[in-house]
């Protein structure tokens, strides 16, 4: 569209190897293209200017984005496709506050991202200078590490650093605020020269000898081992230690939301997914277990129910990077404080073959036992139900796609019935709960993976919160396809208002816009689905669309997620599906 | 139970902010917090101390260690340290009670750093029990005590501990694994209280 080529001559990343002398604002972008930053999501403004200015002068991709929380989701989502770092541009004031709500959503989940801002000149700081706002002081609970720069010559020191911040240890958002003085001054840019010191690990890391040693003898002992596997695994690239683990020593796997795709849905000792909205023997294999080995999970409130009750029979074996973790909710019997991939490296020699088959077994018959109503095997009534969207999905895909999605009911659905066999697959907000998250952080997948299929799965009021990056997609002409789930609620606010409010559906339901319109008047082609009839169809025609495609689905208004341990409750104190209908269900998805 | 944190952190604009907020965050009340320059070069040496259960010691010093501004933490607990406070009571006194007042100042080892006709300056050092002391029998006499200005605690662990900062600087770059070894570091031996 409007993208003008870049203009740079051949050779022009000599200053990366010849010490030059650049604007501030060129070794912004210099050093970004020395970190190997290829797309940046971003937003310009007064004081963020020079450095758009000298922007076509490198071989970057700009995404011009419409609010700049977008940019943040979309440097979220960017790195948790690829695992490289997600960058973000903003201008001072408004356009970084509006970067907020995506840094906190990069904290809580551990990604890593840098946000660059750019402030008033440095003369004026702390003034009320037009559009000036303390965005350091504002973010600095929200990020691992921020940065004010005045001065041109600290630019390439503080972004490498940055970097290495964001990417180091347990990853998490870093945020680069720079005066504008500091952008239009020069200085001379020596790329290794501003190569920052040695990442130091945080000093309390410690895997002793006696500790794994006890680890294994932990595991070698136990009758009802259970693995909690959580964002950790995918984090540090542990999945092929986990898995030997699990095969080896022959413990079921569990996961956290964050941690689907860590461990193969399809692996026979994969359990699912625990807590709140976890299957019940899952739930029940926790609570029943005599040993939990936890694999970079932080034992969440969502994960426990209440920590009174939570698995009291269990010894814990906690693995984990973040010593500030060690013990916070669940006391650990042994901590293993490190590199969860580097832990498992020197706990597998330990392992030996152990015989798992009879708590594998016991599990295995509390699936019959517990056996739910799962909508998805009922016969088709007419109605269209989430979980028939999410299933038929999953089935045509054939699980090949990064799902990207919002937050509330659809997400629950599709952690339930959507199954990951590889991570990075399912991008989703799960600390912070964001909602809007979806479409943009979809777009920021879509430009890390670009020959992969990415889907947003949305409910109508997320979408709502973010829809206008719906013309970011157009703009940059990427294929997205959108799977609405309407049910005209904010369904997962409506859930609780019907279980624990006495059904007082208080600001919940919720008029929406025709999305397919909606996508319409943006150029995006779009149909409408009411039954589960045509779902497969609507599918398949979005996957063969030329380009982006959304499907609004019109689903069953008052659907409730099950089972559900209600906050605060324990986690095998759970609202069991509604026995409506006598079908027994089985637990394998066939 | 009070916990007293010593902590290196770099010199830098914005540190303290970080160090507060994250007690902020925690809800714990800092009950008193010095800070200062120490033997190194660009590194603020502050004492910090705070009520919170037994257990937060470990993911206090554990978060500390997380800002990045933070070079070394010490959990001092109930270890063999010296804990001094520095306070300055200014006091009214006329040439008829002045004598009065030296004594009390003889007696609790304080010193008159400025004299006027109306009123006197204490400069006193030590631990918070004996400033407490010399303010309350101060308190005796109604309409005193014109000012007090306290520093807050601050403090170093007895016998030859030596930072892992120290280690770390003297030898150019950080050493993780000295590092991670310090961290758990219960063998130094410590002097018993005299």
């Amino acid at each position: 569209m409007g993208t003008k080529p870049n203009t740079q001559a051949p050779g022009a990343n000599a200053h990366l190897t010849t010490p030059t002398k650049l604007t501030g604002a060129e070794i912004i972008w210099a050093t970004l293209v020395g970190e190997g930053v290829t797309t940046v999501f971003g937003y310009p403004g007064g004081t963020i200017l020079p450095a758009y200015d000298a922007l076509r002068k490198f071989p970057i991709k700009h995404v011009l984005v419409r609010h700049e929380q977008g940019a943040a989701h979309m440097a979220d989502g960017y790195a948790r496709a690829s695992g490289k770092v997600g960058v973000a541009i903003a201008t001072s004031g408004p356009g970084s506050t509006n970067l907020v709500t995506g840094i906190a959503t990069a904290m809580l989940d551990s990604i890593p991202i840098v946000c660059i801002t750019a402030n008033v000149s440095s003369k004026v700081l702390g003034s009320d200078a037009f559009q000036e706002v303390d965005i350091t002081g504002i973010t600095l609970p929200v990020t691992k590490h921020n940065f004010l720069v005045n001065k041109t010559e600290d630019l390439a020191g503080v972004l490498r650093q940055a970097f290495q911040i964001a990417r180091s240890g347990r990853p998490g958002p870093v945020l680069v605020d720079i005066t504008k003085d500091a952008e239009q001054a020069s200085a001379i840019f020596d790329f290794e020269a501003a190569k920052p010191r040695a990442y130091r690990p945080h000093p309390m890391l410690c895997v002793e000898e006696s500790g794994l040693a006890q680890a294994a003898e932990l595991i070698r002992n136990a009758k009802r081992p259970v693995i909690l596997a959580g964002h950790g695994v995918i984090e540090s690239g542990a999945m092929e230690q986990v898995r030997t683990l699990a095969e080896r020593a022959q413990v079921p796997v569990a996961l956290t939301l964050l941690g689907l795709g860590g461990f193969p849905a399809s692996h026979p000792l994969n359990l699912g997914m625990m807590g709140m909205h976890g299957e019940a023997w899952v739930n029940h294999a926790i609570q029943e277990s005599d040993l939990l080995i936890a694999c970079g999970m932080r034992f969440d409130d969502r994960v426990t129910g209440t920590l009174a009750t939570y698995a009291l029979k269990a010894k814990k074996i906690h693995i984990e990077i973040d010593p500030a973790e060690i013990n916070k909710n669940v006391k650990a019997d042994v901590a293993l404080v490190g590199d969860l991939r580097e832990v498992l490296e020197d706990l597998l020699p330990r392992i030996s073959g152990r015989d798992g088959s009879a708590w594998l077994k016991s599990i295995q018959a509390s699936k019959g036992a517990v056996a739910v109503h799962d909508i998805k095997n009922l016969p088709d009534s007419g109605h269209l139900y989430a979980a028939h969207v999410m299933h038929d999905l999953w089935r045509i895909t054939g699980g090949n796609a990064i799902v990207v999605t919002d937050v509330g009911q659809h997400q629950m659905w599709e952690a339930q019935y959507f199954h990951h066999e590889h991570p990075r697959s399912l991008i989703t907000s799960g600390g912070l709960g964001t909602m809007g998250f979806a479409l943009p952080a979809a777009i920021g997948a879509k430009f890390a993976c670009p020959d992969q299929e990415v889907w947003v799965v949305a409910g109508d009021g997320g979408f709502q919160m973010t829809a206008a990056e719906l013309a970011t997609i157009v703009q940059e002409k990427i294929k997205i396809n959108i799977a609405i789930v309407n049910n005209g609620y904010l369904g997962m606010v409506r859930q609780w208002q019907e279980f624990f409010y006495e059904s007082n559906y208080e600001a919940t339901p919720l008029v929406s816009p025709d999305f397919v319109k909606l996508a319409d008047a943006h150029g995006i082609a779009g149909r409408a689905v009411r039954t589960r009839s045509e779902v497969s169809s609507a599918v398949e025609e979005a996957r063969s669309a030329p380009g982006a495609f959304l499907i609004n689905f019109l689903v069953e208004k008052e659907e409730s997620v099950y089972p559900m341990i209600p906050a605060g409750k324990a986690l095998h104190e759970m609202i069991r599906r509604p026995g409506k209908n006598p079908l027994e269900e089985s637990a394998d998805d066939k | 139970m009070l916990h007293t944190f010593v902590a290196y952190v770099e010199d830098l604009p914005g540190v303290l902010t970080r160090v507060a907020s994250l007690f902020r965050r925690l809800n714990i009340n800092i009950n008193s917090l010095t800070v200062g320059r120490s033997e190194r070069v660009g590194l603020s040496r502050l004492t910090l101390t705070c009520d919170s259960s037994a257990e937060a010691g470990h993911r206090i010093r554990a978060s500390l260690f997380k800002l990045e501004n933070v070079v070394d933490v010490d959990d001092i607990a109930k270890d063999p340290a010296v804990t001094r406070e520095l306070a300055l009571i200014k006091v009214a006194a006329t040439p008829r009670n002045r004598a009065q007042i030296f004594d009390l100042v003889e007696v609790f080892r304080a010193r008159i750093v400025d004299l006027t006709s109306e009123s006197l300056m204490i400069e006193m050092t030590g631990v918070e029990s004996k400033i407490e002391g010399l303010i309350e029998v101060l308190r005796e006499d109604e309409g005193r005590i014109l000012e007090i200005c306290r520093s807050g605690k601050m403090t170093m662990r007895r016998g030859h501990h030596i930072s892992s900062v120290l280690h770390a600087m003297g030898s150019g770059e950080p050493d993780p694994a000295e590092l991670a070894a310090e961290a758990h570091d219960e063998s130094v031996a410590r002097a018993p209280e005299p």
